[in-house]
């Protein structure tokens, strides 16, 4: 099977859908000429014009609602934020058009439009540019919000994502685009909403997406050393959650370190923890930890900004508190 | 200005037409006469902002607009809603907030939409339906076609950044697009002098090539048609976009919450302004033009009272949603 990056996961899956569904069209910052900022659509508008890869002005307000308008008549528009700190200029587009317009037309006018981008923390970029958004996110009813961390995912979930009638998140990473793994060469799809076990192990699990996975997978390695076998839930969507694989998990191993990209206030885990409190409370041998960025804007320095990633170490550690080890 | 010349020639040939228009401001007139008296009783809750004043903007315009073109605008929405061929029923079912009104009770006041028509709606949030309007203008010549989609907007729009980018990519991609601002003098209790560092709204595109930007009398119905037919025009078939700034007034307050006049606009102006009410003027020209008599006026009063309380009676004997309808509607089923 052939090994790609993540990059050109996402940029087999946009060619791959756009050749399919000539609805199908990309709009953003730097998308096009410059062959995207993080060279995802690099070769794209070469290959189907700059009607169908189309370079935005710096606007990620007025892009983003272009991008809603246009799929309320009829095209299927997938739009790249350079990152989601800057899609904070377009959340009014995400949360009150995309969102909403389903459910306030009565079921008249869905809204199928990709919203992707890399979020969260990369190296030393500092406060502004280092915001991992996915619970803001997953807040909203109406959209859909999925987070990747393998090749193979973001390859056959953006396929999904861009066939799905609704409006669909898609968060990425700075630090993943490099990454590599297996993606075959025949066409396939993840469907959105379900989970994926990554590892099993029947000592304690390890919720998390995105980014993280890599780091729970690290950890499942390492500790697997010690004779700790870690069950790794990939979340893959975070909405809607596949709740189900959650509490299969935590059934198996009594134990839960949930781990995610970013703060810890409202967070992700936060919700993860209120299914499994529910559902699992009986099967708890201990009170599930999470794991999660310091609560603090992200600093520039490289020891602070270390300091406040969740990691390998932090994750060991919280397995062990939760094992009592 | 040429528009002008073409539009009394027109008015003074066609009394069919003027009958039509008479029509459809009445109808918003009256429609909306009674939505305030719905309101006072209760059956329509939220906010609900009234039209009143404005009705030669919606007629003139999407009264001559193609079937297959699109109209969207912002939450004082009833009176294009109407033009459009919403039905009164479906709209006054939806103030009622009912399962027959045209967004099946969901939307209300400020969300009226309608699949059929392509009225993509009634949005909340000051501007941010302008940049919807660009990419409807962008699906339009993306698929190669010759619909226009036209947005209405009020003034205080003009002074928010989605406005800006939106007028910047519809003229730089050369979009189908009527901006339509309806300047009826104040964003909510504030004065445009008080908010707009311009002076002329339509001086707005001035800073956007490709763009037109046309003053027209807001109250003359036959000047709104006639104006933005050339903008229309324009768009359909040279594909270019185009800032309409139409002066006009409201004869009631922002919302069904404060007062008609007071703190921020004397009752002095109000009245000036109802003077040139768009209805009566229209009257006044078909009676003086001897293609209209008063008998005839009193039979389309007659016609449009009917028609609104039979809108007012459907909408009342209309169900409310079901409790079911709560989860319905938040995302397409994908799952089949």
């Amino acid at each position: 099977m052939p090994i790609i990056t993540y990059r050109e996961a996402l940029n087999q899956a946009l060619r791959e859908e756009m050749a399919r569904d000539d609805r199908v069209y990309l709009m953003g910052e730097e998308v096009g000429v410059y062959n995207g900022a993080y060279k995802v659509s690099k070769g794209l508008m070469e290959e189907f014009g700059e009607n169908r890869v189309v370079d935005s002005p710096i606007a990620e307000l007025g892009f983003a609602g272009v991008g809603v308008g246009s799929a309320l008549a009829g095209l299927r528009p997938v739009i790249e934020f350079m990152t989601w700190n800057f899609a904070l200029l377009a959340i009014d587009q995400v949360v009150n058009s995309a969102a909403k317009m389903l459910y306030m037309s009565g079921g008249q006018f869905n809204v199928p439009i990709v919203f992707r981008g890399p979020n969260g923390a990369a190296l030393q970029l500092g406060a502004q540019h280092s915001q991992a958004f996915e619970s803001w996110l997953a807040h909203i009813p109406g959209i859909k919000v999925v987070s990747p961390g393998t090749p193979y995912d973001a390859k056959g979930l953006l396929k999904s994502a861009i066939r799905d009638d609704n409006p669909v998140v898609f968060l990425e990473g700075e630090m993943l685009y490099n990454t590599k793994g297996e993606v075959p060469e025949e066409e396939y799809l993840i469907p959105l909403g379900k989970a994926q076990l990554k590892r099993e192990g029947s000592d304690c699990s390890i919720i998390t997406s995105g980014k993280m996975v890599l780091v729970a997978m690290q950890v499942a390695d390492l500790l697997a050393k010690e004779d700790i076998h870690i069950d790794v839930l990939d979340l893959l969507t975070l909405r809607p959650m596949d709740v189900g694989a959650i509490t299969a998990s935590v059934r198996k191993t009594n134990r839960a370190v949930v781990l995610e990209e970013g703060w810890e206030v409202c967070g992700i885990g936060s919700q993860v923890v209120d299914y499994i409190q529910r559902d699992c409370f009986d099967d708890l041998d201990a009170p599930v930890i999470r794991v999660h960025q310091a609560d603090v804007p992200m600093p520039y320095a490289k020891a602070l900004e270390k300091s406040a990633k969740p990691d390998v170490a932090k994750t060991i550690a919280a397995v062990k508190q939760v094992m009592y080890r | 200005m040429a528009t002008k010349k073409r539009t009394d020639a027109k008015s003074a040939s066609d009394p069919a037409l003027d009958r039509e228009m008479l029509h459809s401001m009445l109808l918003q007139r009256r429609f909306e006469e009674k939505v305030g008296e719905a309101y006072a009783l209760g059956k329509i809750g939220g906010f609900c902002h009234l039209y009143i004043g404005q009705e030669a903007v919606s007629t003139g315009i999407v009264g001559q607009l193609r079937h297959d073109d699109y109209v969207i605008g912002t939450y004082r929405d009833h009176g294009q809603a109407l033009v459009r061929g919403i039905t009164p029923r479906a709209i006054m079912a939806e103030l009622f907030g009912r399962i027959d009104g045209c967004s099946r009770g969901k939307g209300g006041s400020m969300h009226l939409f309608d699949r059929n028509t392509n009225f993509l709606g009634g949005h909340g949030i000051v501007g941010s339906h302008v940049p919807l309007a660009a990419g409807v203008g962008f699906a339009i010549k993306y698929r190669g076609g010759d619909q226009v989609i036209v947005c209405f907007m009020g003034d205080s729009v003009v002074n928010i950044g989605a406005f800006h980018e939106a007028l910047n990519m519809a003229a730089l991609w050369k979009l189908p697009c009527l901006f339509v601002i309806e300047n009826n003098r104040y964003g909510m209790g504030t004065s445009v002098e008080r908010a707009a560092a311009v002076d002329d709204l339509s001086k707005r595109a001035l800073g956007y090539k490709n763009m037109d930007g046309i003053i027209i009398d807001g109250m003359d119905v036959h000047a709104v048609r006639a104006a933005s037919a050339a903008a229309i025009e324009r768009a359909r078939t040279e594909s270019l976009p185009s800032l309409l700034e139409v002066r006009t007034y409201r004869f009631r307050g922002h919302s069904m919450s404060d007062a008609v006049s007071g703190t921020y606009r004397p009752k002095e102006e109000l009245e000036e302004y109802t003077r040139l009410d768009p209805i009566f003027s229209l009257k006044a020209k078909m009676i003086a033009d001897r293609v209209m008599t008063e008998n005839d006026w009193d039979a389309l009063e007659q016609e449009v009272a009917a028609t609104v309380l039979d809108a007012w009676d459907f909408a009342d004997q209309s169900p409310e949603p079901p409790l079911a309808a709560l989860y319905e509607d938040v995302l397409v089923d994908t799952t089949s």
